[in-house]
């Protein structure tokens, strides 16, 4: 009896599946992740994934880019505008290495993303075939996980992995590596599963109650107490479990680069950014505080300067969902491990309801020196040429702070991030972590595709734009609407401040040329306009952003201005200099 | 703190690549990795690593954390030598001739406990097992007697105080955690710490 049951459901199962290819299993799949846009290239070893691709033309938009590089960038901007996984097609050999600046950039800025690549024939593995490359052991230091699929019927449960992985607990990319045999080869289909649990992988470690009530009892306690905040609050979606925690507890707070927009930028808590060019006060007071409570943040060297005189007369609270970023650079006194979506909440029910008038009044203090000593000057200049920090204030003006900002890498990142005013969460995508030149361009044309209602503003510098300026192509061809605003100091300017304060000016190769940016814009029959003067900034940045389709604007702003305040390499955050 | 020599034990997934993935953890941070096994564990289908560095605890305990976030990893742990027993194993080849005609040899390798594997015309291979003193002492005393060749294997260690992984396999399948799972040194010192 229980022998013919099984042999029905057998049947039943066997009737249920279908025989498709390995190419089609992986499109099958990204429907079933509610995947919406594919950025690639096609290529040789990927080409079987390509023609499947052409059925399902009416489910996934694909974006051809102009290079890998542009394609991974844009599954960036697209996961960090949508919360989404982003997704990325890439051929063998040289289509796969020229993934592993993204894929750095994205480990090291927890991305969620997942990269297929084509992969020569199974049983040309090792040969040195064409287009032949160990993609996997390239990408394994910089992949939160790889796998390389040579059958086709590993590539439901893979896949389903693969998503499971990159999107949950600290996200991460995942690269996929699929043989042309196994895309090409047929197999009995019997449906996706979604994966949701893999024994030896704990993406979030279980909240402990002790820990939270320590915390509070610390926090409660306390006469000083400061947040800093990083990405993991917008990764964790927990902005108003945040904002919510520091509002009862009246405790001031700082975001790293990566933690900008989880915080309106005009909240009465919201203290400034911190790190290296951030702002004066939350730098200063790190070494004043008593409690340092840091929530979805690594202490990055950029913020933490000299370690050594790092907050040493506080005691810190550190909640991550990454066990190993407990005591990996600053020892902590209260590890709160877990999602910050499960301990804000919990951590907020046991803090008494506070306020900290003397202490604000410190910050505010803090800030009018800064205010006194580079802000106003930065935002109110005296000289002929524009400040790039003045160009960004107008772009706040005329956005209403609503717009997403992509910057590049350099000292327009730093300046933009300074100013930039945002009232939305996921507003701020930057290369922070990996500090990626050339990031900004293709990132912004995911950042619009995963936000399509919204204004998207690429700040970029006259160095980065020209290393991946071949993007332009893709924006021409799928119609992308977003603003490039170039921001040209005729330097690379964040080396160059390096060289006149620490290498006595010594000039070494950052005297850069730039082509006309308008002409090459219009060459991919972009509009565009340059301007170097005050009186005509406000109305070209409004014709940029009324323009209906994408638009470049190249604002030439003086040649040697310096980002401060700074924290030198090597000092301490509470010796950051003014000027 | 000084450094001290740490065996690291790591239960995992048996993955191609994972031995990558644990191997550029300690040369990424350019730590020379003295000894590595890998092997079957007392769990059928786990897989467990063996490593012995040289390094301070608190970058072994980074390291081991480190590990232990890689997704095909169950669980890693640290050990200074007192807390586990082990053994490596070392073959040394010498000229048949010499040990024949040599009584004293034939002593030495007794005093050394070593075994014949292979006894041939031209040479014989003995095998020891034991620490490494005792192993690369009974190299010194061969070469006066022509050692041929010399080899010792990777360490291999049981964790006195462990209870086995099956249980902890148990643990790892059904989402449970146990309290060892979160670990924080100041929580013993808490009146100091708590004291603002």
């Amino acid at each position: 009896m229980q022998n013919t049951l099984q042999q029905q459901q057998k049947d039943v199962l066997l009737t249920q599946t279908e025989e498709i290819s390995g190419s089609e299993a992986v499109l099958k799949a990204f429907i079933e992740e509610g995947v919406d846009t594919i950025f690639g290239y096609p290529g040789g070893a990927i080409m079987p994934i390509y023609d499947a691709l052409f059925d399902f033309d009416n489910k996934l938009k694909h974006i051809l880019v102009r290079h890998e590089q542009g394609s991974i960038h844009a599954a960036q901007g697209y996961a960090r505008t949508s919360g989404k996984t982003g997704v990325v097609f890439a051929t063998s050999g040289p289509g796969a290495t020229n993934l592993v600046t993204g894929l750095a950039d994205a480990q090291i800025d927890s991305t969620p993303i997942v990269c297929i690549t084509g992969q020569v024939f199974a049983h040309l593995l090792g040969t040195d075939a064409f287009q032949e490359t160990d993609i996997i052991n390239i990408t394994t230091p910089v992949t939160k996980w790889n796998y390389q699929i040579t059958d086709a019927s590993e590539i439901p449960a893979v896949l389903a992995k693969a998503f499971f992985i990159a999107g949950s607990g600290r996200p991460g990319p995942v690269l996929i590596d699929i043989t042309k045999n196994a895309q090409l080869q047929k197999f009995q289909f019997g449906g996706y599963q979604k994966c949701n649990f893999i024994r030896s992988y704990r993406p979030k470690p279980v909240v402990r109650k002790e820990y939270i009530e320590k915390a509070a009892s610390l926090i409660n306690s306390a006469k000083k107490p400061f947040v800093i905040f990083g990405q993991g609050v917008i990764l964790g979606k927990a902005e108003k479990e945040f904002k919510a925690f520091i509002e009862k507890t009246g405790i001031p707070a700082a975001w790293t680069i990566m933690g900008l927009s989880a915080l309106p930028s005009d909240h009465p808590l919201g203290v400034g950014m911190l790190g290296m060019h951030g702002n004066y006060a939350p730098n200063v007071l790190t070494n004043e505080c008593d409690v340092l409570i840091a929530v979805g943040m690594r202490f990055d060297d950029r913020v933490t300067g000299r370690l050594d005189k790092y907050a040493r007369q506080a005691k810190i609270i550190h909640l991550d969902i990454d066990p190993a970023e407990i005591d990996k650079n600053v020892k902590t006194t209260v590890a709160v491990w877990g999602d910050c979506k499960e301990t804000l909440p919990l951590l907020t029910e046991l803090t008494e309801n506070k306020v900290y008038p003397q202490w604000l009044q410190r910050f505010k203090e803090l800030e009018q020196d800064e205010i006194d000593a580079c802000i106003y000057d930065e935002l109110h200049p005296k000289t002929e040429q524009m400040t790039m920090g003045e160009v960004i204030d107008v772009l706040n003006e005329l956005t209403n702070a609503q717009a997403v900002i992509v910057t590049d890498v350099g000292q327009h990142q730093m300046v933009a991030c300074r100013y930039a005013k945002f009232k939305e969460s996921k507003s701020n995508i930057t290369s922070g972590g990996l500090g990626t030149m050339g990031f900004a361009l293709p990132a912004a044309i995911g950042a619009k595709l995963g936000a399509p209602g919204r204004t998207v503003v690429a700040i970029i510098g006259d160095g980065g734009f020209q290393m991946t300026i071949q993007e332009l192509g893709t924006i021409m061809q799928c119609n992308i609407d977003v603003k490039l605003l170039i921001l040209n100091n005729q330097f690379l300017g964040m080396v160059r401040q390096w060289q006149e304060l620490f290498h006595s000016k010594r000039y070494s190769f950052v005297n850069i040329e730039s082509p006309d940016f308008v002409q090459v814009a219009k060459g991919y029959r972009i509009q565009g306009k340059s301007i170097s003067k005050r009186e005509e900034l406000k109305n070209s940045l409004r014709e940029m952003l009324e323009y209906k389709g994408s638009y470049l604007l190249e604002v030439m702003v003086g040649k040697e201005n310096n980002v401060f305040p700074m924290v030198e390499a090597g000092s301490s955050v509470s010796d950051i200099r003014l000027k | 703190m000084a450094k001290e020599e740490y065996t690291i034990t790591v239960y995992t997934e048996n993955q191609i690549g994972l031995l990558n993935r644990i191997a550029i953890i300690f040369s990424r941070r350019k730590i020379n990795v003295e000894s590595l096994n890998t092997s079957p564990s007392e769990v059928p289908g786990i897989h467990r690593f063996t490593i012995v560095i040289h390094e301070m605890e608190d970058i072994v305990r980074k390291l081991v954390r480190q590990i232990e976030k890689q997704v095909e990893v169950l669980k890693a742990y640290y050990n200074t030598s007192d807390e586990i027993v082990w053994q490596e194993l070392a073959l040394y080849k010498v000229p048949t001739s010499e040990i024949t005609e040599k009584v004293k040899v034939e002593r030495l390798l007794r005093q050394y406990g070593a075994k014949a594997v292979v006894i041939r015309k031209d040479y014989t291979v003995f095998e020891t097992t034991g620490h490494r003193e005792e192993t690369d002492g009974l190299v010194k005393v061969l070469e006066p007697y022509g050692l041929i060749e010399f080899v010792r294997s990777a360490r291999v260690a049981i964790i006195k105080g462990s209870r086995g992984f099956h249980e902890k396999l148990k643990e790892f399948e059904s989402m449970a955690e146990g309290p060892e799972l979160v670990e924080n040194e100041f929580l013993a010192h808490q009146e100091e710490v708590f004291d603002i």
